[in-house]
């Protein structure tokens, strides 16, 4: 479980141009929840990242991990990275090593772990970001395709094996395909149990169908808390953030504000179809 | 009139691997098309289709390895002309913080025409300018970094428009962007384009791809497909074969025509839809 209590960031205090990048957050993730975070650029999603695995410390506030006080300067921060992996935008730009094993190894690697525990979890985390180990093991990584370069970098992170996985905008300036790839990753590893997943997104599609709660930031501040269909029954405000509805949302809501009769939330575009069909039917 | 026009284009990446042998990759593949002055073309295609090197292509970045490609008539081939071509067509990418150079938003506009020995008092005209075409003028005297990602890509499109260019390439500017970016990045593309620019928008948001008036569909380095938005975006099954997809409204108004619904063939915006479902 995840407790965020009162936290407070503030980047250059004291310098002219001080900023506070969060304001006092609360909220409690659950082990095992699927949560989304959405906020304008610069609503302080990514400060909020950099607390979680303690990259960055608050003025105030704190956050626990099932236990582990992480904002406490006397915990080894080792102790968070092997609780807490975080997945960076563009992860492939992090790539570095001679060839796709080596470069996932590094974590493990810097985790002290036994040779064969570090080979056992390179090759299945890379299998788990579904690559052939065998024929990519030995292939330098820039050789690789963009998709295929996320799925390495991102398979270096779950070679940590990390309790929290945290994802920032991770199929960000992919084309459909490989988009819906990543997520079906993301969800596959997710499935598998056990793990809390936490993703950054500007895409509101893939919020409203995968994620168990939502997180909305604006300025600094958690505005709002809840499933994705109480989220995003809340149009006019996110609009008022720079946020948007999912598109099936966006329609069906348009819809209904001409008068159409559909009721409920719909979040995807079988959702939508059915409902609008339905309406239909009922006035013809 | 066409702007561009590629005859038989044909890049060929080459690098030399561990054992020293020669290798080369295609990147685009003996293709011939044209763009029409003033016109919107989208290009779409999953990573590694060869957009991006087509584009680059365009403003004599890269050269082609065989073929021709000629922009407003000049054959980018032609070393001395290679201004020339470069003054006619800019680029916008997809990160704007690597294209921002100067610390005062008015300063970064003016690097270009700075560079090419502009006069200064039509610098100063071309910058005020450009800033009121992306609505950032109030914004002149700002630091980019204090900007949101939004403002820092209109900034960046301000710095191409500054040189006076006939045609802009973007590749990618909303990749990075949250939804209210998005939408202000193509809404100064559209109207850049409406004041006679020639638009070529590469993107992996098929929504975006339908407000050009023309599309082409690129695979392994081959133009697989080409049409308005709403002959491509019919084609759901094949662009799905390429690992791309239809604009939202479209599967949706798909699955509502499989509901028994009676639609129109021309829905490509959540407005069509909506205007089409309330009637």
């Amino acid at each position: 479980m995840i407790e965020v209590k009162k936290l407070t960031h503030v980047y250059s205090e004291g310098l002219p141009h001080q900023q506070v990048a969060v304001e006092d957050i609360s909220f409690t993730i659950e082990t095992g929840e699927f949560v989304g975070i959405i906020g304008h650029t610069g609503s302080g999603k990514s400060t909020l990242l950099q607390h979680l695995n303690g990259l960055l410390k608050p003025k105030s506030g704190s956050i626990v991990i099932d236990g582990l006080d992480i904002t406490n300067s006397k915990t080894a921060m080792i102790d968070v990275r092997k609780k807490v992996g975080l997945v960076f935008q563009y992860p492939e730009y992090q790539l570095f090593e001679e060839t796709v094993a080596k470069d996932v190894a590094f974590g493990p690697q810097n985790l002290g772990l036994p040779q064969e525990e570090i080979d056992e979890r390179v090759r299945s985390s890379i299998m788990a970001v579904g690559l052939n180990y065998d024929s990519i093991k030995n292939i330098s990584p820039f050789e690789l395709s963009g998709g295929q370069k996320r799925r390495v970098a991102i398979a270096g992170v779950i070679a940590m094996n990390p309790d929290i996985l945290i994802l920032d905008e991770p199929t960000a300036g992919l084309n459909p395909k490989a988009h819906e790839d990543i997520l079906n990753l993301i969800r596959g590893i997710y499935k598998k149990g056990g793990k809390t997943v936490i993703l950054v997104s500007h895409n509101m599609n893939d919020i409203a169908r995968i994620c168990d709660s939502v997180l909305v930031m604006d300025k600094g501040r958690l505005a709002m808390k809840g499933t994705p269909k109480q989220v995003f029954s809340r149009g006019e405000e996110l609009k008022d953030m720079g946020l948007a509805l999912p598109e099936a949302t966006e329609i069906t809501s348009r819809l209904r504000a001409a008068g159409m009769e559909i009721n409920k939330i719909c979040l995807t575009i079988e959702e939508a179809a059915a409902a609008i069909a339905e309406a239909k039917k009922m006035t013809t | 009139m066409e702007f561009i026009k590629a005859e038989n284009l044909t890049f060929e990446y080459h690098k030399t691997d561990d054992a020293g042998q020669e290798m080369s990759t295609r990147a685009v593949n003996n293709i011939s098309f044209s763009i029409e002055k003033g016109s919107f073309t989208a290009i779409i295609g999953q990573n590694g289709s060869g957009k991006s090197t087509l584009a680059k292509n365009m403003n004599a970045l890269l050269i082609p390895t065989a073929g021709k490609i000629y922009v407003d008539g000049i054959d980018t081939s032609e070393i001395d002309r290679i201004w020339d071509v470069r003054q006619k067509v800019a680029m916008v990418f997809q990160n704007p913080d690597n294209q921002i150079v100067s610390a005062i938003v008015e300063d970064d506009v003016a690097f270009g025409p700075e560079n090419t020995g502009v006069d200064p008092a039509e610098i100063r005209q071309r910058v005020d300018a450009a800033l009121s075409w992306v609505e950032m003028f109030d914004y002149r005297k700002k630091a980019p970094h204090l900007l949101s990602g939004g403002q820092k890509q209109r900034i960046a499109i301000a710095g191409a428009v500054a040189m006076e260019p006939d045609c802009i390439v973007f590749d990618e500017p909303t990749a990075m962007l949250d939804p209210a970016g998005r939408a202000e990045v193509m809404n100064i593309i559209r109207k850049l384009n409406a004041r006679g620019i020639t638009a070529i928008l590469i993107t992996h948001f098929m929504e975006e791809a339908a407000q050009a008036d023309y599309v082409l569909v690129m695979d392994d380095g081959k133009i697989k497909m080409e049409g308005s938005p709403l002959e491509i975006f019919r084609r759901t099954d094949e662009l799905k074969d390429l690992s791309l997809d239809v604009p939202a409204p479209v599967a949706l108004a798909d699955k509502l025509r499989e509901e028994g619904i009676d639609l129109p063939e021309d829905i490509l915006t959540t407005d069509r839809l909506v205007e089409e479902l309330i009637k």
